[in-house]
């Protein structure tokens, strides 16, 4: 069995769920402090991509990225190289569908933290940074962390937009979820349930760590 | 010195905060509601006034004129927080510890005031674990570490239950008898602040009053608002006649043997002066009885005089369970209020 699609969807969640994890955080922190009309567009822009088909994403990642489109034309010129049809092609489509999962998470755990405890540190003389990282995460940590696997599970299992930007190219471009749908397509059923079985138990483990953040977030909240 | 001049409009709520404080333990009296916490907050640059002046030991912290806004980390002033905003993460040496501004003298620095503030047993525990008592001295440990040159205690005993609070005021008051700056100290317990500072600055609905000191508050207060927040529970509008008040509401006409100031509009009468009338005593009248309650160590008398209007507020006699025991059952007694006991007031 040729487990390159197993190691291909690995890398892409992980890069993936390394960039949704920061963008999340800073998105959720700093549009909670914007003027509320602001904030409300911006909610409804953001979390857009967790509501769309998966299919119109990928259509406008194409607009946007496609060599003859205004991004990936642009690349081309420059670097001479294209966005779209290779394996980390795949890592536009799974960042903007994860990202609204991170962003929503961690906002709702921000919106839980205690400010006195950031206006004390403030007034103790701790910088704004040290605050973040070193009472206001440790405060949300589960939350933040439920959110994280929440994206990376979505990232590994993105299917449509993928498909469409980075296509199936086999050893190349082939994801878990795109070799599923060849594999069935070209009728070799005991290859695809391979490939199920392979799915659903990294699935089952991913929900499993969420139902334990969470459980513990509630136990152990103060 | 702590200089604060400074107004903020909040939704319909509008914050006038205008008082100095010397080198000694100021308290801000007031109910809830009434701005106290809004002006430490703005003190300690969390919230920023609309406009003013803040200045503390000739340093100024907020000036809108002058375009000036230190942010809280270079004003220098500790917080005690109603909960104390321990950080749940740390433990009480870590809490301690991230307090101290010098890096070289961290450890020296955390071992003192652990020692100096009886934690010692519970520096490697969380503040979860800590009972309220010790999560208030971690708390204070923690301003002293940052050496502040003014403090502010926001209801330093509002977490607390009524029984711990006595021991903690003396522990409280002995730390800060030894803290060379300013001490703002915001209460609505008339006794906390009798007890703690020798000045008050009486706030109501967001407006400071003038500084004035305990005495002055309590023995004679100016105003309505002082007076209540000074314990006082029965008020009647007054218009002043020489060296006597006309109360219209209850129908009495009562000496007060001193000039009565012109700008008087309500009198003052507290429940524990008002007693059963000697023999011909001046400021005397006859009340109907109509209602007793049973407190634990006093009886308090409902009383309505009988000249009263009506819609005339009911006056509050306060006495010892055996004092009225005596007098239990009558419809109608015979009370009194001495001429020097009627508080001559202004509405705030």
């Amino acid at each position: 069995m040729d487990w390159y699609p197993l190691y291909n969807s690995l890398r892409i969640s992980a890069i993936s769920t390394v960039a949704v994890f920061f963008l999340g955080l800073l998105a959720a922190y700093y549009i909670a402090r914007l003027p509320r009309l602001v904030k409300g567009v911006l909610d409804v822009v953001l979390t857009l991509p967790l509501v769309l088909p998966p299919t119109v994403v990928g259509y406008l990642l194409l607009r946007l990225l496609g060599p003859n489109r205004v991004v990936g034309g642009w690349f081309l010129a420059h670097f001479d190289t294209k966005l779209v049809m290779t394996w980390w092609s795949a890592i536009f489509a799974t960042v903007v569908v994860a990202f609204p999962l991170m962003y929503r998470t961690a906002r709702g755990a921000f919106e839980s933290f205690d400010e006195t405890l950031a206006d004390a540190g403030r007034t103790l003389g701790l910088s704004n940074s040290y605050i973040f990282w070193r009472v206001r995460m440790p405060y949300c940590k589960q939350g933040i962390l439920a959110g994280t696997v929440l994206a990376f599970a979505r990232a590994l299992g993105e299917y449509g937009a993928t498909s469409m930007i980075a296509g199936y190219t086999p050893g190349r471009t082939a994801t878990i979820s795109t070799t599923v749908y060849q594999l069935w397509r070209t009728g070799d059923d005991a290859g695809a349930t391979q490939w199920v079985l392979v799915n659903l138990a990294i699935s089952a483990v991913v929900l499993l760590a969420v139902n334990l953040l969470e459980s513990r977030q509630r136990g152990g909240r103060r | 010195m702590l200089h604060v001049d400074i107004r903020k409009r909040m939704g319909s709520f509008l914050l006038e905060s205008q008082f100095s404080a010397e080198n000694e333990a100021l308290a801000l009296l007031g109910a809830s509601g009434c701005g106290k916490s809004v002006t430490l907050k703005c003190i300690a640059g969390i919230l920023r006034p609309d406009e003013g002046r803040i200045e503390l030991d000739g340093q100024v912290l907020f000036d809108s004129a002058g375009k000036i806004d230190l942010p809280p980390q270079k004003r220098n002033v500790g917080y005690l927080f109603q909960q104390y905003a321990l950080f749940p993460n740390m433990t009480v040496a870590q809490n301690i510890a991230v307090a101290v501004r010098d890096s070289t003298s961290r450890e020296t620095a955390v071992a003192e005031k652990l020692r100096q503030f009886r934690l010692e047993d519970v520096a490697a525990k969380r503040p979860a674990a800590l009972s309220g008592g010790q999560q208030q001295r971690a708390a204070l440990a923690r301003i002293f570490a940052s050496q502040p040159q003014a403090i502010l205690l926001d209801e330093p005993f509002s977490a607390l239950d009524s029984y711990l609070k006595y021991q903690l005021e003396l522990e409280l008051s002995e730390t800060l008898a030894a803290f060379p700056g300013t001490v703002l100290w915001v209460t609505h317990d008339r006794g906390e602040a009798w007890r703690n500072c020798r000045r008050v600055c009486v706030m109501d609905g967001g407006h400071t009053q003038p500084v004035q000191s305990r005495e002055a508050l309590f023995l004679a207060p100016g105003t309505e608002s002082a007076a209540r927040l000074s314990g006082c529970k029965n008020f009647a509008a007054a218009s002043p006649k020489d060296e006597d008040v006309f109360l219209p509401e209850w129908g009495l006409t009562l000496s007060c043997r001193r000039a009565v100031p012109p700008k008087t509009t309500v009198a003052g009468i507290r429940s524990h002066h008002v007693h059963f009338a000697a023999k011909d005593e001046v400021n005397s009248f006859s009340c109907n009885v109509v209602k007793v309650i049973d407190d634990v160590f006093s009886s308090i008398v409902l009383l309505l005089p009988s000249g009263s209007a009506i819609d005339a507020p009911l006056l509050r006699m306060e006495l010892d369970k055996a004092a009225w025991g005596a007098h239990d059952g009558e419809k109608t007694v015979t009370v009194a209020v001495r001429p020097e006991d009627i508080l001559l007031l202004q509405k705030s």
